[in-house]
């Protein structure tokens, strides 16, 4: 009586646990199908608009044919690279502050806790933000103000990376230091920045990647300009707001290009990604 | 003599040392204080950064806010002409197009997660893991476009004509699939917001899971658990504020988002009738109506934002708060 229950039990437990992984694996299949379904539309409708013009002309007029993304690459390149010098340094100093001064500290704590909100807070905002400090106040977009928009998205990613891997380098470093009479200056910049380097490195990546893609925040701040612009002083064209409008457009020609960019942009992404994960292995296995 | 010189210099050096040591250490002093201030005012700068979000969102919005007041929030109305504005619109719109993105993401996410950590052979599980990592990383935009083009169409033809025909009638839910079967819409949106947080949601989900002491899962199993059980009863518990703080992450993230929406929502100005009708979400509005807004409009729009900002700002705040706890538990 009592074996036949227990045999009733297990088949019932034994049953729950196939459900159960079945449909775990049921999920694993299905996620990454979308996910490599939508790799694959990408890639396919991307290369089908590569070819040279896409580097060597400017973006077409509505409803005309060939043109390529010229201005669009270089403006991002530009703004992307600005909004890359701008959050460095201050995302790495205010790393360091919170790794090697902020252990005990309310305001550090604070400060914490309000990078990482400001890590996931809605692009759009910034946006907003940038728009009513930098667009609005001297009258017209500008690759400056997407810049600015772009490192605010940058530097909570900065800071965050670079205290996390301060954090690993050991203790006993910095106390030999200090031992030697190194000041705190010189053993938060010679010792643990240069030991905790490709960690930081891996950061800047990461922060580069993110604010490769990002369009939201772009569109209140640099806009677009259909020509050729290096001045950061006037409105500039950039890949993820020229893809925004000419996938909405009408126009094949222009829906072409749009997924060129597309595929210019991902592959940036996810380069700059893997770029990253090489040069934390890197660093984990020395 | 040697001897002598070195005997009469002795006493001289050793002053001139000390003082020469004293002013390094007044220097040194000097600078690390110098440094400590100046980092300390580079991290201050993300404060910074903060109050001047909700300070000129705050000025830019005040015309709007002043004239709405709190009816704002449940006001049904967007007339762009006699500048009659409410955001319910909007917030319907979010809210019902994260609500659907979460309640697909999370079943899925969560299966992943527990592929990854349990049952996916070992010498799959970095490049799989890896995997969802790198498509955690991929732009919204891609999504929206990849929703617009190829998902949108197929969606219309194959789910949403069949599904009207099958529920389209029935009473109590019928109403839900009523509408023209476009392949645009709210539930449209949704599920592409599902496809956006599916990676990320399933990648903190994982490492979470994987926090979980090796000596739990062990004893679990030692008292002959099946893998099931283990992550029911074991797992799970132990790691339930931090897959609640990676499920709002997700849901903030959702509701901020932008561009995988503002592709496939339909943009419709109108509080959607049902899943496939069009509608609108707060960041859609922003991105579609700021390039020819102006004035009022333009504080109305600045309004709208602060209401995204608060909103994300809290669910992202709790989210914050569980995971910090979820560590804390960590230590036992």
């Amino acid at each position: 009586m009592a074996n036949t229950m227990d045999v009733t039990l297990y088949r019932k437990r034994r049953r729950a646990n196939r459900v159960g992984l079945t449909l775990s694996m049921t999920a694993m299949v299905l996620g990454l199908t979308v996910l490599l379904w939508i790799l694959y539309v990408l890639l396919v409708n991307g290369f089908a608009a590569l070819d040279l013009n896409l580097f060597t002309q400017d973006t077409p007029a509505p409803g005309t044919e060939g043109g390529g993304l010229r201005n669009a690459i270089v403006g991002s390149l530009m703004i992307v690279g600005l909004a890359l010098l701008v959050s460095t340094p201050i995302g790495i100093l205010a790393g360091v502050y919170l790794a090697e001064y902020g252990h005990t500290s309310r305001t550090a704590s604070f400060t914490r806790f309000v990078t990482d909100i400001m890590l996931s807070a809605p692009s759009i905002v910034l946006g907003l933000f940038v728009y009513a400090i930098a667009v609005a106040t001297v009258g017209h977009f500008s690759g400056y103000a997407g810049s600015l928009a772009l490192s605010l998205i940058a530097i909570p990613v900065v800071v965050r990376t670079t205290e996390n891997m301060l954090r690993l380098v050991p203790g006993s470093l910095r106390e030999a230091a200090f031992a030697l009479g190194a000041p705190r200056w010189k053993v938060a910049t010679m010792v643990t920045l240069r030991a905790a380097k490709s960690g930081v490195i891996t950061g800047v990546l990461l922060a580069l990647a993110r604010i490769s893609g990002e369009t939201a925040p772009l569109l209140f701040t640099a806009l677009n300009n259909q020509f050729f612009n290096t001045d950061m002083g006037k409105p500039m064209a950039n890949l993820p707001v020229v893809i925004f409008q000419f996938a909405m457009s009408p126009y094949d020609n222009w829906i072409r290009l749009a997924w060129g960019g597309a595929l210019l942009i991902t592959l940036a992404v996810l380069v700059l990604n893997t770029l990253a994960r090489v040069v934390f292995r890197e660093r984990a296995a020395r | 003599m040697p001897v002598d010189i070195t005997m009469t210099d002795q006493p001289q050096r050793t002053t001139d040392d000390v003082a020469r040591v004293q002013a390094i250490a007044r220097r040194q002093r000097w600078e690390d204080a110098l440094f400590h201030r100046v980092t300390q005012a580079f991290s201050l700068l993300v404060l910074a950064a903060l109050l001047g979000i909700i300070v000129s969102l705050l000025v830019t919005a005040w015309p709007a806010l002043r004239k709405f007041g709190v009816a704002f929030l449940w006001t049904v109305e967007w007339d762009i002409v006699n500048e009659e504005f409410g955001a319910a619109i909007a917030i319907v719109g979010t809210l019902v197009t994260s609500g659907i993105a979460l309640l697909l993401a999370v079943p899925l996410a969560f299966g992943i997660a527990l592929f990854l950590t349990e049952t996916c052979p070992l010498w799959l599980r970095r490049p799989l893991g890896t995997a969802v990592e790198l498509l955690a990383a991929v732009p919204s935009i891609i999504y929206g476009m990849f929703g617009l083009f190829v998902f949108a169409p197929l969606f219309a033809d194959y789910v949403q004509v069949p599904l009207q025909q099958v529920l389209g009638g029935m009473p109590l839910i019928g109403w839900l699939f009523g509408g023209a079967p476009t392949g645009i819409g709210i539930l449209t949106a949704g599920i592409i917001l599902a496809f956006m947080i599916l990676p990320f949601i399933a990648a903190v989900m994982r490492d979470v899971f994987e926090i979980v002491p090796g000596i739990l899962r062990e004893s679990a199993y030692g008292l002959g658990c099946t893998t099931w059980e283990v992550v029911r009863h074991v797992v799970l518990p132990y790691t339930q504020k931090g897959v609640v703080g990676g499920i709002m992450l997700g849901l903030g993230r959702a509701l901020g988002e932008t561009m995988a929406v503002t592709f496939v929502i339909g943009n419709a100005n109108r509080m959607p009738t049902s899943l496939f009708s069009p509608g609108t979400s707060i960041a859609s509005t922003l991105a579609n109506e700021f390039a020819e807004a102006a004035d009022f409009h333009l504080a109305t729009l600045f309004a709208l934002g602060l209401l995204l900002f608060l909103i994300t700002f809290v669910v992202l705040a709790l989210a914050k708060l569980m995971i910090l706890r979820a560590e804390k538990a960590k230590g036992l």
